[in-house]
């Protein structure tokens, strides 16, 4: 194939037709490049959904409980629901075939907190020490809550960042004392990151013992939370999880007396089934813009088909010359595909170059909540160049086969 | 070199049937510098389009260089007419984006000859034609005569056994055609065997035989004494 005089004949050619060439290659060029960008924004949405998606663990159960809406088996809507360490214990025990990692927590929704002249009202929230997976919390310094903090009620507690930037600026957090509500003293054991950003960062994190005694709560909880064992497939995770927190619903309502179809009072949200939803939202958006994509290249192709027909038909003569002086049908084939193939290649990685261009000039600064970091990565940049040969090769096929077909007798008969 | 017998060939357009060739028998030994004379219609350019492989007969047999020429495909055609023919045609056919070597040299790609040896050869029959010095021209550049004489210098570049020369000095004036009749003159001289399909007395007489067609018969078939074009130039 490769073959130094072929390619010469068809720099020839498309220095001769110059505009002609241009014509044809900004079709496709133009083809890849909306392919390009919206590919790019397809994996931007991704990118997008999975870190809002992803600032707790995807596949969380969370349990909470409020206040009943509707009477049942004699009892007035209106009651207030409340979970204990009993019903948090109970469960552990059921599902611990299931549970990967597991919490209660009761929270103080705003607590003020002093550090020196510093001050700011944050959320307080008293946890197990797994909280810190099931809230995908990194920590960024010293420790999190550990077994014995809570089993001793300790009064330590762990900080988000936003909170370190705010009470201690310029200095190392770990080991200072900070003033909860003007009465008690905590100290600061760890700082924590979260891909959640800073709201998710306002909040100080205590073992959840202590949390009981300083908030005169006894065996109250407000929340459970679990992250379920993921098996290796996907579908079946989310059936199990699915499966699990239905169950937990149901114990709960028995537990409780509370109306099946009351979806206030008891709520378990399961993440699981939720990014199973968002994952196949994607797809459904990705495979979208491939369709409108690869039709576009169609419409390119289909540009350069045409063309190459019109070239055919130009150079009939010129081929007829050829196949007089023993040129063979196949040689004549490979001269058109070649040349097809060689315009929608050279006009598609123009469009590829500037497409991915496009997206890395302008995708850092598109900072949306659902669009982030639009990139077109390497496996669908080949995965184009490949779709530009085969079509420039389909593109040119006909054109050939046309080509191939002419009668040198009808083509040297002078007119 | 050339031996054909009874051959018959017929165009059907829609529901009529054109008889071109009535039965044609005719051959020619090595080293013939033979002219195919008739008025249009008669079929001599029928005639040399089957002589050259560029049409096929409906009946009779054809047998070139020993070879039997039959049931040609696309590819076997293309193979045998670089292997035995060179054309000379009316209108020249030089390709006009390729300067006169490459023109030259373009049989010699398709025998797959390497550049550097094709080129040499293109520059030897371009010497041979008297263009040396035009060997970067294109087509354009060149004169009505030198475009033939590029077009001769790429029939002969293949080295064939016959050269078939269809009205090779139709587009061209008296003075220049008597030119391209002194190079194939010469060309015969080194013994390579030549038909020209023609209408004209002048450029017949200038090859040692006529054979002259009429309504698809061969009227007349006689050596002539040939006149020298050089005389003429």
């Amino acid at each position: 194939m490769f073959n130094i005089e072929r390619w010469q004949e068809i720099f020839d050619t498309i220095n001769k037709n110059k505009l002609r060439t241009f014509l044809t290659s900004l079709s496709v060029a133009s083809g890849i490049l909306i392919l390009v960008i919206l590919l790019g924004f397809s994996s931007g949405i991704e990118n997008g959904v999975r870190t809002q998606f992803e600032q707790d663990a995807t596949n969380r159960i969370s349990v909470s409980t409020r206040v009943t809406t509707k009477g049942y088996k004699g009892l007035n809507p209106g009651r207030r629901l409340q979970m204990t360490n009993k019903d948090y214990e109970n469960l552990n025990e059921k599902y611990k075939e299931q549970i990967e990692y597991k919490t209660s927590l009761y929270r103080s929704w705003g607590g003020q907190v002093n550090y020196k002249e510093k001050q700011g009202s944050y959320r307080i929230e008293g946890v197990f020490a797994d909280q810190q997976w099931i809230e995908n919390a990194t920590l960024s310094q010293g420790r999190y809550i550990s077994q014995s903090d809570i089993e001793e009620s300790r009064k330590v507690g762990v900080i988000g960042y936003q909170m370190k930037e705010d009470l201690f600026p310029n200095t190392n957090p770990i080991g200072k004392t900070i003033l909860l509500n003007n009465n008690i003293n905590f100290i600061v054991v760890g700082v924590y990151t979260d891909p959640g950003g800073s709201r998710e960062e306002s909040r100080l994190f205590i073992p959840i013992t202590t949390a009981q005694k300083v908030f005169n709560a006894g065996e109250n909880i407000d929340r459970i939370a679990y992250t379920v064992k993921m098996s290796d497939n996907f579908d079946e995770a989310v059936a199990l999880s699915a499966a699990m927190s239905e169950s937990i619903d149901q114990d709960l309502r028995t537990k409780f007396s509370v109306a099946p179809d009351d979806r206030v009072a008891i709520r378990v949200d399961d993440t699981l089934e939720e990014a199973q939803k968002i994952y196949g939202l994607i797809d459904t958006i990705r495979a979208v813009f491939w369709f409108i994509g690869i039709g576009t290249i169609i419409a390119g192709v289909v540009g350069v088909g045409n063309i190459m027909l019109i070239v055919v038909k130009e150079r009939t003569k010129e081929i007829g010359i050829r196949k007089a002086l023993g040129a063979l049908p196949s040689e004549i084939i490979w001269m058109v595909l070649q040349e097809s193939i060689f315009i929608t290649a050279i006009a598609g990685f123009v469009g590829l170059f500037i497409g991915v261009g496009i997206l890395e000039l302008v995708g850092p600064s598109i900072e949306m909540d659902f669009i982030k970091n639009p990139t077109v990565d390497f496996t669908t940049s080949i995965t184009t160049v490949i779709i530009l040969v085969v079509s420039g090769a389909l593109a040119g096929f006909i054109p050939a086969r046309r080509a191939a077909n002419i009668k040198p007798i009808e083509a040297l008969r002078d007119e | 070199m050339i031996e054909i017998t009874d051959l018959h060939k017929s165009y059907i357009t829609g529901n009529t049937s054109l008889h071109v060739l009535k039965g044609i028998d005719f051959s020619v030994k090595e080293g013939e510098l033979v002219s195919i004379m008739g008025s249009s219609g008669s079929g001599k350019s029928t005639l040399l389009n089957i002589l050259g492989m560029l049409d096929e007969a409906d009946s009779g047999t054809y047998t070139l260089d020993n070879t039997p020429i039959k049931n040609l495909n696309e590819k076997i055609a293309a193979q045998y007419r670089n292997k035995f023919l060179g054309f000379i045609f009316q209108s020249f056919n030089l390709i006009s984006y390729k300067n006169a070597i490459d023109n030259v040299a373009l049989p010699l790609y398709y025998q797959k000859v390497g550049r550097k040896e094709r080129d040499e050869k293109a520059m030897h029959y371009l010497e041979k034609v008297g263009l040396a010095d035009w060997a970067d021209h294109l087509p354009n550049q060149l004169s009505g005569g030198q475009k033939q004489r590029v077009a001769i210098a790429r029939a002969l570049a293949s080295d064939p056994k016959v050269l078939l020369a269809d009205e090779p000095t139709g587009a061209l004036d008296t003075k220049t055609s008597y030119e391209v009749m002194d190079l194939i003159q010469g060309i015969n001289e080194e013994g390579r065997t030549i038909l020209v399909v023609t209408h004209e007395p002048d450029i017949a007489e200038m090859t040692k035989r006529i054979v002259n067609l009429k309504d698809g018969r061969i009227i007349d078939d006689r050596l002539v004494n040939q006149i020298k074009a050089k005389a003429h130039v």
